[in-house]
């Protein structure tokens, strides 16, 4: 018998003790209890999957009765399914990767200790959001890992971006978690349990209306948490924060914790036609538009974000097109592959000296030639290029999509092109050519003042630097590559082979994990599609186009993107600037609210209707008949008349109601 | 002798001497500090010895608190009930009474202030609090609430050379007694309608058939504009955050808290069982009401930048979401108002233990962007504040989060649908404002007033671990409080 509630412990108590007492400790142990205890937890994941034949004989296990009233009765209850055990695999074992990986990265920063201790906190939501077995601890895992990423984009906090970017990801949260909870509460008053096993096997007997209310806000909650329209905004923000984190949260685990949510109530989504079409619409809609995004920005880390927004409108498309299974194929073999995007992208920036931008990047092959080898491994999985991973998880969702409705699956196959054209773009601006950065670890901390916003590593790190600069305030700069005044250089191998254990999965992850074939028995196979060869070699030919064009563009012909840009003119503006959606989010609804409340609330009713605020009434007086006075002019008699107005509303709504009639 | 353990003489038992226990202690007790002000307060200019003596008689009133539940019943003329929800609230108040007094040594020292007259002020106001949680009468439930309301007056200038506390006491009294009028007024048409003032009667009357009750309605609104006043409901909330901001700050702490408490109980006590009849009439007041005080103290919240202003707000906002589980009118909502005032509390008098560490003599520091660096500066006092602002945003693990739970759940138990989801839009929205102390302590340099930030003192100290504790333990295992409100939320209808 497994324990299954020492899978989140670990990590827990690695959050503990790093929490608690890693100012005291020496790097080395804090990532060792940081690294131990997620690779422990890996290990249990493993051997729990062994013994229960990984997920084939489910496992619950009840705790404790979190809250027994009323009607009410919620366990602390922790299960494992299939559909769990691939969720744990990819999280514990992704995870233990990057926490490798960030021992190296996050070598010379600052807060060291705090970074692992929140790293640690993460695992600990991320698991507890999956193995838990009703909605409600579903919930505590969604809340907590959404607290832990707000906590880690902002932990660069001396860059004003970044706390932006880390308050911008907690509110846009917020609202997705509104729906959740609506959604929550409504299975409740429905089902009057919020257990996945009892609420789930009562689904296909209540009423339609009731499931697709309930499906559309899950929904709601989805794009919030995994960043589709209209909620991804924050996600290409939140690649302020450091890359292991960027890499872990918001590639691997977080963000598809919509996509899990989405599958886990497949049986609720699958009574709601008009839920599942909202769904697959969302999800295209979002593969594209964040696709075309991709195209024209220049920071490695964003396009790589916005591409993170559409891979994860694909997830969403296959749930929504019904085949939950190639969803979460893609959930998997996507954490392989970008995962691996994004820490292959820390590396490229690690060794040009912090900088983020491709166009003064270039001809890193020579350089960082492991970092350029496993970073074409996944560029070519996520091009869907025969044989990796990705081809087979893209695949089995356009399959489906065009089993559903044509139309999707050809909008899926351009996106597709266009996927797999701005990652090789990335590929060669990065690697191919000349280096275009001069003296890396020179211009980077000169440059480093001006160009926040665009830099990660703007980092708490004064002592070490023998030309401080005046920032302004003592935190200034960047540590990567200060030992490594000149060019470019390949990172350490705490680094590295977490890469290429990636790297490995990124090519092989699609036929050494079948994850249809292994859901087979929770998610039916999707049927048969007529022509499937067919759809198949469209869907490669695109990427291919893809990737040739992007060759064509940006090694063989490089004044083509320039030319093509002017020939655009306004669209590639619109595009460049991502459609101006966040402006058009800050018009609409951002500065109403504040100003409204400011104006309305604060100047309006506060201040001008009731004059308030404490000003230390009268004016040089300190006797009472002073304040007598002062109050006397308007203040206390404002207010009562406040209350008197409230009052004579009261009773004529009273009134109104009949009340006084009866 | 007659059942019940009642006296049928006009010397009352001692049974129900006992259930009169905690309102006893503490009023001996405070009379007690004013008899030995002339022994302690010589010399010193703000002995701990009166707060020590309090710290104690709030101690044995618990356990007064406690030993009356266990014979339960009514007392003096069926004037008093003691039953398990007047003991909820008589601890709750109590336990406040305990975290005010732990915040406030620090401060009346810093100020010079004397003790004597402080403490005995808090031990009567919540002594009033006891009485009105614990009435079974519309005139005990007046003189209950005018016993602390009074106090807490007087508590609010209790710096009398400080132009914000006169300030701030004589809006609260004024305003006070205004609102109180109209509550006085509805009792006095009860009185007329049905010729008693003791709930139970009062039930007894209205449950007869045929009853006429336009007037009792009429008396019903005129109450809620008494009561919405004294929780600071919208549109009645305006006095609070005036009040709030210029009121010594373990006074702010202490009086967003009990006499809230306690004025719900009442509310919850007249309202879901006697006016349960008229609830329809009722219901949309308290709806509206709702989602007003939700509305304005958040959005209003949003903009502020003094920190205890905005606690005030926010104390508004934590009004409404009372005020839902009000609307929904069934045991389960009431169950849910208690649970949540509890855990609200708790959240509330850490938050403002904060303030009183960081404000300062004077209370010069009292912004938000006083906060700055606090996390670098003090980890541990950043640390417990965190776990206070969480719970307020509702974070699951927290006690904020359940309480917000269990309202929202009653509220669509009671088919108040749209009130439930404009209550968790607002409850989104407000994640905004309490983010940013969040922001401002962790992410921002150190100013001026953490850069010279004294050590936690070991009273604040105790006032801002202890109620973390209990936000923990709600969040996590709110069985057994949940089972205390649940049991007690069962009033005779």
């Amino acid at each position: 018998m497994q324990n299954l509630w020492l899978i989140p412990a670990l990590p827990f108590i690695g959050f503990l003790i790093n929490g608690i007492l890693g100012r005291k400790l020496s790097k080395a142990v804090v990532s060792a209890i940081a690294v131990l205890s997620v690779v422990l937890s890996f290990g249990l994941v493993v051997s729990v999957g062994l013994s229960s034949g990984w997920g084939e004989h489910p496992i619950h296990q009840h705790y404790f009765t979190w809250i027994r009233s009323g009607g009410v009765d919620i366990g602390w209850d922790f299960m494992v399914d299939k559909l769990t055990m691939i969720m744990l695999m990819v999280v514990t074992g992704i995870g233990s990767l990057i926490h490798i990986y960030a021992t190296g990265y996050m070598a010379h920063e600052e807060g060291y200790y705090r970074f692992f201790a929140y790293l640690n906190l993460f695992m600990f939501f991320m698991l507890n959001l999956v193995l838990g077995a009703n909605y409600l601890l579903l919930f505590v895992g969604w809340e907590g890992v959404g607290l832990c990423s707000y906590l880690l984009i902002g932990f660069y906090f001396v860059k004003k971006s970044a706390t932006t970017a880390g308050n911008k990801a907690f509110i846009v949260n917020r609202i997705g978690d509104f729906g959740f909870s609506l959604a929550m509460f409504l299975i409740f008053i429905t089902f009057g349990s919020l257990d996945f096993g009892k609420v789930l096997s009562a689904a296909p007997g209540k009423p339609v209306e009731v499931l697709t209310a309930i499906a559309l806000l899950m929904l709601l909650g989805a794009t919030g948490k995994s960043a589709q329209i209209p909620l991804y905004v924050w996600l290409p923000d939140a690649m302020e924060g450091p890359t292991p984190v960027s890499a872990l949260i918001h590639a691997a685990t977080m963000v598809t914790a919509g996509v899990y949510m989405c599958s886990r109530s497949a049986a609720i989504f699958l009574k709601a036609p008009i839920a599942m079409e909202t769904v697959a619409i969302v999800g295209l809609a979002t593969a594209v538009f964040a696709a075309t995004i991709g195209l024209t920005q220049y920071d490695i880390k964003k396009v790589f974000a916005y591409s993170t927004v559409s891979q994860l409108g694909y997830m969403f498309l296959g749930v929504g097109v019904g085949a939950f299974s190639a969803g979460i194929w893609h959930l998997m073999t996507h954490a392989f592959f970008k995962a691996l995007l994004f820490m292959g992208a820390g590396s490229v920036i690690h060794a040009c000296g912090g900088e983020q931008d491709m166009r003064k990047m270039g001809g890193l092959k020579k350089y960082t030639p492991w970092t350029c080898g496993v970073l074409a491994c996944a560029s070519l999985a996520i091009a869907g290029v025969p044989g990796t991973s990705g081809f087979f998880s893209k695949d089995a969702i356009l399959t489906a999509a065009y089993g559903h409705a044509p139309w999707m699956f050809w909008v899926g196959v351009v996106t597709a092109g266009m996927t797999a054209f701005y990652v090789w773009r990335a590929f060669w601006m990065t690697f191919w050519g000349e280096y275009r950065g001069g003296d890396a670890g020179h211009s980077h901390d000169h440059g480093h003042a001006h160009t926040h916003g665009h830099d990660d590593h703007a980092h708490a790190h004064n002592h070490s630097h023998d030309h401080d600069h005046d920032h302004g305030h003592s935190h200034s700069h960047d540590d990567h590559g200060h030992d490594h005044h000149g060019t470019p250089h390949e990172s350490p191998w705490s680094m590295l082979a977490p890469l290429v254990v990636l790297a490995f999965l990124s090519l092989a992850g699609g036929f050494l994990f079948n994850v249809p074939k292994f859901l087979e028995s929770m998610f039916p196979l999707h049927e048969e599609v007529p022509n499937e060869e067919m759809l198949m070699g469209v869907s490669i030919f695109a990427g291919l186009i893809g990737i040739a064009l992007s060759y064509f563009m940006y090694v063989a012909n490089k004044e083509l993107p320039g030319k093509i840009r002017k020939a655009l003119g306004g669209i590639y503006t619109l595009v460049y600037n991502k459609y101006f959606v966040d402006e058009f989010y800050d018009a609409t609804v951002v500065r109403p609210i504040i100003e409204g409340s400011t104006e309305v609330l604060w100047h309006g009713l506060d201040q001008g209707v009731i004059d308030g605020a404490v000003n230390g009434a009268g004016t040089g007086s300190r006797s009472i008949g002073g304040v007598l006075k002062h109050l006397q002019s308007g203040n206390i008699r404002s207010y009562a008349t406040w209350v008197v107005v409230g009052a004579v509303i009261l009773l004529i709504t009273v009134g109104m109601n009949g009340g006084l009639i009866r | 002798m007659l059942a019940n353990g009642i006296s049928s003489s006009f010397v009352p038992s001692n049974l129900e001497m006992l259930r009169f226990a905690p309102e006893l202690i503490l009023s001996v007790a405070g009379t007690l500090l004013m008899v030995l002000d002339p022994f302690f307060g010589e010399g010193k200019k703000s002995p701990k010895i009166f707060g020590h003596i309090s710290i104690v008689a709030f101690l044995l009133a618990i356990f007064g608190a406690v030993e009356a539940n266990t014979v339960a019943g009514p007392a003096f003329s069926n004037l008093l009930i003691v039953d398990g929800f007047a003991t909820y609230f008589r601890v709750l108040v109590l336990v406040i009474g305990v975290f005010a007094v732990l915040s406030s040594y620090l401060y009346l020292d810093r100020e010079a202030a004397d003790t004597c007259e402080y403490h005995a002020l808090l031990l009567f106001s919540v002594a009033g609090q006891c009485l009105m949680v614990s009435s079974n009468d519309l005139i005990m439930i007046f003189i209950g609430l005018e016993i602390s309301s009074i106090a807490s007056y007087v508590l609010a200038g209790y710096l009398r050379n400080d132009r914000r506390n006169n300030e701030s006491a004589l809006k609260y009294f004024l305003l006070g007694s205004f609102a109180t009028g109209f509550l006085l007024y509805g009792v006095s048409i009860v009185y007329g309608v049905t010729g008693t003032t003791k709930l139970d009667e009062i039930r007894t009357f209205l449950a007869a058939p045929g009853v006429p009750t336009g007037y009792v309605a009429l008396a019903a609104a005129l109450m809620i504009v008494g009561l919405g006043f004294k929780v600071s409901g919208a549109p009645f909330q305006v006095w609070a955050p005036d009040v709030y901001q210029g009121a010594p700050a373990p006074v702010s702490a202490f009086m967003a808290t009990a006499p809230k408490a306690a004025a719900f109980a009442i509310f919850l006590r007249i309202f879901v069982t006697d006016f349960d009849k008229i609830g329809s009439s009722w219901e949309p007041l308290i709806w509206i009401s709702a989602l007003l005080s939700m509305t304005i103290g958040n959005f209003a919240a949003l903009t502020q930048t003094n920190i205890k202003r905005m606690l005030a707000y926010s104390s508004i906002a934590h009004a409404g979401y009372l005020l839902v589980a009000l609307a929904a009118r069934s045991e389960i909502g009431t169950a849910a108002a208690m649970f949540y005032l509890a855990a609200y509390a708790l959240m509330n008098i850490g938050a403002f233990a904060v303030v009183i560490h960081i404000c300062g003599k004077g209370e010069k520091n009292v912004l938000i962007s006083d906060l700055a660096g606090l996390g670098q500066k003090q980890p541990l006092t950043a640390g417990l504040l965190t776990v206070f602002v969480l719970s307020l945003i509702g974070v699951p693990l927290t006690g904020g989060f359940f309480g917000k739970f269990y309202i929202f759940r009653s509220a669509l138990e009671s088919h108040l649908v749209w009130l439930a989801i404009l209550g968790l839009l607002n409850s989104a929205v407000a994640a905004y404002y309490y983010l940013r102390l969040l922001v401002v302590m962790y992410m921002h340099e150190p100013g001026e007033a953490t850069e010279s930030l004294e050590p936690l003192s070991p009273g604040l100290g105790l006032a801002l671990a202890l109620p973390a504790v209990g936000t923990f333990v709600l969040g996590v295992a709110p069985g057994a409080v949940l089972a205390l409100a649940t049991a007690g939320a069962a009033l005779t209808k």
